[in-house]
């Protein structure tokens, strides 16, 4: 394992396999009756979030009291930013209390990737920009291979705004590098340019797109993103790529329905299928402490 | 003032059709002599300082026409002085000034005070562009007459393109009556909100807004329509695409008015250098493709392209270290440009005359300057240029401010020595020579 997690187009797949089964048995402690291991006692995580979180925050903040770290949060509308300190003199500043993990979410595409170029810490990309949200995709692929048994030679469709979507980034290379079909599903004014390079077929149409899946995964419309003329209304969208109970006939009948959160019912999915069977959406969020445990101990092993 | 013998080197002055070896004699800061044949001018007079300059080349000082000196207004980042300086050591002797400083150069008292200060502490000749519209907002004309007579060559309202057809319309027909090109950033604002590299599979890949091509074809193909509606100059900045090349191409079959440069990162590096975040790559139009880097190189070839520009744009450590997105777009330019450009001689893509003329006279004569030749009696500005010498490209040296660049540690080969604006040595790398 390296030192950082900062994205998954450069994580290995045999480094996305160990962190699978590392979480795995994680998994096992958080179903325990105490749920808190001594593993990473005396190191000291930063939880940087410069962007509004609620799900990714706790999910890491408690990953790291579960494994006994020591934690600072960060919050940034309190902080010397806005006095207009740079990003680089705000690291530097953490870094001298001797953090070992700076967990970072960015709204600039490439913040953590420029923070290893100066940090002794180990950095892990909470979800740059539009770029990538690699501990996303991990629980992603860890709860695909919970219901599923395995991600190699599923047919997976990602639907929705793959444009300005850091999951969907993330999800569509750790998704191909475990093997899936992969496909993705959006008007096409979110599609972005060249993703067919990845290997990855491009829909249209969302009944097309979903036929014989075995998973869907919904990606939240991003009101804060559309302002530049990507759709039209979230009536029209949810006319056309909403997913309802009778669109998801289309797929297979065992499919699971993913979603990141938080949800836009009755944007991009309907409350029928959200709180159907099939919707996994909150197994994801235990995994998605699991596998952030498994990613802060073998950062802290590198 | 010092009087200068250049002895025995490789002239190459393109608009004389000089290329052999020879001497040139400067006088009174002025070229006095020039003559082709080894050890054809000879002086007894001890006072002149007599250059060997047995096998280096010796060209007229090169003409930058698109450069920022960011005074007034943006000292930190370079001053008049420095980026001079910088210049001098490119072998420049000659560079105009973008307009893009605080205040902006959209008046005569800021062009004056930009000549003044070049004439008291540059390294180079200093030809300011004016701002084609007032504070470069794009709404009204700026006083294109009383700027060109204190001392504008063009005009241009630089980084921000002109987005109404009627004012660009407007500035291409007033600028006619000061004879003085319009020179236009194409670049379709709308189209490349937010992007800050070439829109493509990289972009998508590194999660960052791209600019697409047509942001530039776009808005070369409207100045192009509008300089043939109105007879205006038009010069097209800093050409980065295919698309762009192909559309002058067409315009000037077709007899209308448009001449165009571009810089040496257009034909160099593509947007493979803004990989793993290198904001040094990050550059106004973006670095493209491999084959938009083969388009602007044949556009060079067949003249669609008419000179070299560097668009040095020097920036301050702190505006390139930081988030991608928030970096300034430049390169500091002047310092590698030569050794950039001559590459194209190697790969055979321009003779060295004909490098040197988009170098020398091509932007002289755009600009309608009297620089860009070694003619006896016009100004005795000259670099001489060793070929043979390799280095590696060491941005913490550069005389410039502005250390961003992408080529660092680049090795080149071909390097100007000695630099003389004026009759004034204003470079001297030359030790032991002079």
């Amino acid at each position: 394992m390296r030192k950082h997690l900062i994205d998954i187009k450069s994580t290995s797949v045999e480094d996305i396999k160990l962190v699978l089964e590392t979480a795995s048995s994680f998994k096992d402690v958080l179903s325990r009756d105490i749920k808190k291991v001594p593993a990473l006692r005396g190191k000291t995580a930063v939880n940087l979030f410069f962007e509004p979180s609620t799900r990714t925050k706790t999910s890491f903040e408690l990953a790291e009291k579960r494994l006994s770290t020591d934690v600072i949060n960060f919050a940034v509308p309190t902080s010397s930013v806005v006095k207009g300190e740079t990003l680089y003199d705000t690291i530097k500043t953490i870094e001298s209390y001797g953090v070992d993990f700076i967990i970072i979410r960015h709204q600039s595409s490439g913040v953590p990737h420029f923070i290893t170029s100066f940090s002794q810490a180990s950095v892990i990309n909470a979800g740059d920009g539009i770029n990538e949200h690699p501990t996303q995709a991990l629980l992603d692929a860890f709860t695909l291979i919970e219901k599923k048994g395995t991600v190699e030679g599923l047919k997976i469709a990602v639907v929705g705004d793959i444009f300005h979507s850091r999951v969907a980034r993330s999800n569509i290379f750790c998704l191909r590098k475990l093997g899936a079909e992969v496909r993705i599903v959006a008007p096409n004014t979110l599609v972005p340019k060249g993703i067919e390079n990845e290997g990855v077929q491009i829909y249209n149409n969302l009944e097309d797109g979903i036929s014989d899946v075995d998973a869907v995964m919904m990606l939240r419309i991003q009101n804060e993103r559309q302002s530049g003329g990507f759709l039209s209304s979230k009536d029209e969208y949810f006319r056309f790529w909403g997913l309802t109970s009778k669109r998801l006939k289309n797929a297979k009948p065992d499919c699971i329905v993913m979603h990141p959160g938080p949800m836009n019912r009755g944007v991009e999915i309907d409350s029928e299928v959200a709180d159907s069977a099939q919707s996994v959406i909150h197994a994801q969020v235990i995994n998605g402490l699991a596998v952030r445990m498994a990613v802060l101990y073998l950062l802290s092993t590198a | 003032m010092t009087e200068i013998l250049i002895k025995n080197g490789h002239i190459t002055d393109p608009l004389q059709g000089i290329d052999a070896v020879g001497c040139v004699l400067i006088t009174g800061g002025k070229i006095g002599k020039i003559s082709v044949g080894a050890d054809s001018i000879n002086v007894s007079n001890p006072a002149i300082s007599v250059v060997n300059a047995t096998e280096l080349f010796v060209f007229p000082g090169f003409v930058d026409m698109h450069t920022h000196l960011r005074e007034p207004g943006f000292e930190y980042k370079e001053t008049i002085r420095t980026g001079t300086l910088a210049a001098a050591k490119g072998g420049f002797t000659s560079v105009c000034s973008m307009p893009n400083t605080k205040p902006v150069n959209d008046n005569e008292t800021v062009t004056e005070f930009i000549v003044r200060k070049a004439m008291m502490e540059g390294y180079c000749d200093v030809f300011p562009i004016g701002a084609i519209t007032k504070g470069q907002e794009g709404k009204e004309l700026a006083e294109m007459g009383m700027m060109k007579t204190a001392g504008c060559v063009g005009f241009s309202d630089d980084g921000k393109p002109v987005v109404n057809s009627l004012i660009m319309r407007r500035a291409l027909e007033y600028s006619k009556v000061f004879s003085s090109p319009v020179i236009s950033h194409a670049e379709d604002a709308f189209l490349s909100e937010g992007g800050v590299m070439n829109e493509g599979y990289l972009s998508t890949i590194l999660g960052l807004r791209g600019i697409p091509a047509e942001a530039e074809i776009i808005m070369i193909k409207r100045d192009i329509d509008l300089a043939a509606l109105t007879g205006g100059r038009l010069h097209v900045a800093h050409v980065s695409t295919a698309g762009g090349v192909r559309a002058i191409r067409e315009a000037k079959k077709d007899g209308i008015k448009v001449t165009a440069e571009t810089c040496p990162h257009y034909f160099s590096i593509t947007e493979d250098a803004v990989n793993g975040y290198n904001t040094n790559g990050k550059v106004n139009p973006p670095l493209r493709t491999q084959k938009d880097v083969e388009a602007v190189r044949e556009g060079l070839n067949d003249d669609t392209i008419d000179a070299i520009a560097t668009d040095h744009a020097p920036h301050h450590r702190d505006d390139k270290m930081c988030e991608f997105d928030r970096a300034a777009f430049g390169i500091s330019g002047f310092e590698t440009a030569f050794s950039l450009s001559i590459r194209l001689v190697h790969d055979g893509v321009l003779t060295l005359s004909r490098l040197i003329r988009k170098m020398t006279c091509e932007p002289a004569a755009i600009l309608s300057i009297d620089k860009g030749t070694l003619r006896e009696g016009g100004d005795g500005d000259i670099v001489v240029v060793d070929m043979e010498a390799t280095f590696t490209v060491e941005s913490e040296r550069f005389l410039s401010k502005g250390k961003n660049t992408p080529f660092s540690g680049w090795q080149l080969k071909g390097q100007p020595v000695l630099t003389i604006n004026r009759g004034r040595v204003t470079y001297d790398n030359f030790t032991g020579r002079l």
